[in-house]
């Protein structure tokens, strides 16, 4: 068993009622493991009272965003191996900028109204989106890069967004990705939700979204895109060229 | 108007229990939900999300297979926002394969399953990364759902009716009354730390592979042993529909795409205690071994994910093993004279509707509820909803 590694995880506690604490939990693991598989050891083997969300465990359902060593992380697809080190330390915390339920669980609720009200669908066959045909990104590497457009209403963008702690009635940048993709697929209706000092104008192009999104959608490419379409879009309200919003 | 409605209590929140928490709550039942994790938390988010077009079964289980097929058009309907609508293909890449083509035809037929022969260069057109060895390959109408937004579509919809969930809250005692009959439960409220307790009319034990537990708490036998299975996903979608082996149901006979990925399934094994199972290694590197068989890229693409989870496999007394996956309901009240407690168990995530039916129909006769079932008719809300509906307390 000596390929396990022994690990110390600190983790961030609160349980309404009771306030917050830090508790420390010895563990080994396999480095090949996830970030997750250790938060699961220990609620399975140590701490019951532990809460956490979790479903999917393969990057699908976006339940198991948290803050690990202080970043963020999708936990099932976090290797311990990329993370930390044998006889390392694991600092985990939950997500910022949404209310914290209990311990590791945050309140997803804001992003959930949000996102059914722009009402972007974020489950889809085909390989490329027809929305993103001639939208993507300048890259390097493009080819390795398929689906685009793949949203896992995950929040990690919301949490290491740097705007997100200085406004709370900010959209975030999922909510914005969702918007710029509808106005892409020919819904230009919510530009006008974006047109607002909680929407695009609150970003400060630090692309911390970009950053630790984990499917590919590049939320901070699509804010920059998204106030193009906005500048475009006063233009066009300055000259009553576009009827669609003419009448807004 | 919720003071005439009688109680009902859903233990555990997989596919199984909230399509059942739906269904109760439309037939008139006020419903609270008790799950010890977050919605899906147990099996129901660990699969493959295979939306089974019935295909995998009809040779051998003919009576899942027909069950598949008409659940499968139910949830495109029901909760089409919830599925990638691919398709799905069985494909034969060795002569053992192509020998079981016959039998998949035969049973096909019989279980009047949706199918066609397709011609394997047209197939290699359009999934380019298939094996060139390809010898024969049928169409099907399998699909992907997400576990997340399936569950949280059946659980808003639920909450529509008046249905109440309570995540992070496990069940740690039944109490009965002296007739036996269950009639409340104590429980541990895992968000603040505290104990409760909870009352209601009847019970629904959906705890799956945990079922077994629930059930000993009311003095009940029921053998449940969890038969984990382990899942590996890769970094590419690699394939744009489902691909099968043509071949007996085995290990690694399914690559499934979904969103940017694949994921190859999966093993079986009995094991004791599935809170925690570590991932094996040599299970993985197996699911690699066999997927490549159908799609060899697999081999060169890197890992995403590896997660495991478990049926429950129900042993019959005097059963060596029955790994049907048809679902099993009880009555604990005819069975083991327990009144007021039912167990639902076993099926696929594919039916969980038809499970729920099932068992809502015994449990409105039961009441003398004289209500028939509206969930095959009825689009679910928005799984985005789940966070909107919430019903005020009791
Ligand atoms: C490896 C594998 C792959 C599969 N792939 C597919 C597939 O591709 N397609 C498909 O249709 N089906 C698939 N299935 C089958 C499908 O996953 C199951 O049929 C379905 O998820 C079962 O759901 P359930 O609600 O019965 O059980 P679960 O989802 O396990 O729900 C039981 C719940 O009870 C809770 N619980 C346990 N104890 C307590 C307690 N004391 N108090 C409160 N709550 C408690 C658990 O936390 C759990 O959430 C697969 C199964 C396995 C094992
Ligand atoms: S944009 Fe990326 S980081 Fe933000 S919620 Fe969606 S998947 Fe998660
Ligand atoms: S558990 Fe579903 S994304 Fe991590």
């Amino acid at each position: 068993m000596s390929d396990l590694w022994k690990l110390t995880v600190r983790i961030h506690r609160f349980k309404p009622g009771k306030g917050s604490w830090v508790s420390e939990y010895p563990i080994q693991i396999h480095p090949d493991e996830y970030v997750l598989d250790a938060i699961e050891q220990i609620w399975a083997f140590q701490d019951r009272s532990l809460v956490y969300r979790h479903l999917c465990h393969h990057s699908t359902c976006g339940a198991c965003g948290m803050r690990v060593n202080h970043s963020e992380h999708l936990t099932c697809i976090t290797r311990i191996g990329d993370i930390t080190r044998n006889g390392g330390t694991m600092d985990i915390e939950p997500l910022r900028n949404m209310p914290v339920i209990s311990d590791l669980a945050v309140d997803m609720g804001q992003l959930f109204r949000l996102l059914d009200e722009i009402d972007f669908s974020q489950v889809q066959s085909s390989v490329l989106l027809p929305e993103e045909k001639g939208i993507q990104p300048a890259r390097d590497k493009h080819e390795e890069i398929e689906r685009l457009v793949d949203c896992l209403e995950c929040g990690l963008c919301i949490s290491a967004c740097p705007a997100g702690a200085t406004s709370t009635g900010y959209l975030g940048p999922a909510a914005l990705a969702a918007i710029q993709l509808r106005s892409v697929a020919g819904d230009k209706s919510l530009l006008a939700m974006a047109d607002d000092e909680h929407g695009a104008w609150r970003c400060h192009s630090a692309f911390a979204c970009t950053d630790v999104c984990p499917s590919n959608v590049e939320p901070g490419w699509r804010i920059m895109d998204l106030r193009k379409k906005l500048v475009a879009r006063r233009f066009s309200n300055l000259f009553g060229k576009d009827k669609e919003v003419a009448h807004e | 108007m919720t003071l005439n409605k009688p109680t009902a209590i859903v233990i555990g929140a997989g596919f199984t229990g909230i399509a059942t928490a739906y269904d109760l709550a439309m037939r008139g039942f006020q419903v609270d939900v008790l799950e010890r994790g977050e919605l899906g938390s147990g099996t129901s988010g660990r699969t493959h999300g295979l939306l089974h077009s019935g295909a995998r079964y009809c040779v051998h289980d003919k009576e899942s297979a027909i069950e598949c097929i008409a659940e499968n058009a139910i949830l495109r309907r029901i909760a089409g926002q919830c599925i990638e609508a691919n398709a799905g293909y069985f494909i034969a890449v060795n002569e053992s394969d192509e020998a079981y083509a016959d039998l998949f035809i035969h049973g096909a037929r019989e279980c009047d399953l949706p199918f066609k022969e397709v011609n394997t260069v047209d197939l290699l057109h359009m999934e380019t990364q298939v094996t060139p060895a390809i010898r024969r390959a049928f169409c099907v109408q399998d699909g992907t759902f997400d576990p997340l937004r399936l569950a949280y579509a059946f659980a808003a919809s639920a909450k529509k009716f008046g249905a109440r969930f309570h995540p992070f809250t496990e069940v740690e005692e039944l109490i009965q009354d002296r007739s036996n009959r269950v009639i409340a439960a104590k429980v541990w409220d895992r968000v603040t730390d505290t104990r409760t307790e909870f009352h209601a009319d009847v019970w629904i034990n959906t705890a799956g592979a945990w079922a077994g537990r629930i059930a000993s708490m009311a003095g009940v036998h029921l053998p449940v042993k969890p038969v984990p299975g382990v899942m590996v996903a890769v970094e590419k979608r690699l394939c744009q529909n489902t691909i099968n082996r043509l071949n007996e149901p085995g290990d690694g006979d399914i690559i499934l795409p979904q969103r940017r990925m694949v994921v190859i399934g999966t093993t079986s094994f009995e094991a004791a205690d599935v809170d925690y199972i570590p991932i094996f290694r040599d299970q993985i590197d197996q699911m690699v071994a066999q997927g490549s068989e159908m799609i060899p890229a697999i081999r060169d693409t890197a890992h995403r994910g590896a997660f495991m989870s478990s049926r429950p496999l129900v042993k019959a007394e005097g059963e060596a093993r029955n790994l049907a996956r048809t679902f099993k309901v009880y009555d604990h009240e005819n069975a083991d004279g327990v009144p007021g407690l039912f167990s639902l168990i076993g099926g696929e995530a594919t039916t969980c509707r038809a499970m729920a039916e099932k068992i809502t129909d015994l449990v409105t006769a039961r009441f003398h509820l004289d209500v028939p079932c509206h969930t095959a008719e009825q689009e679910l809300v928005s799984y985005r909803k789940f966070y909107q509906l919430d019903a005020e307390p009791a």
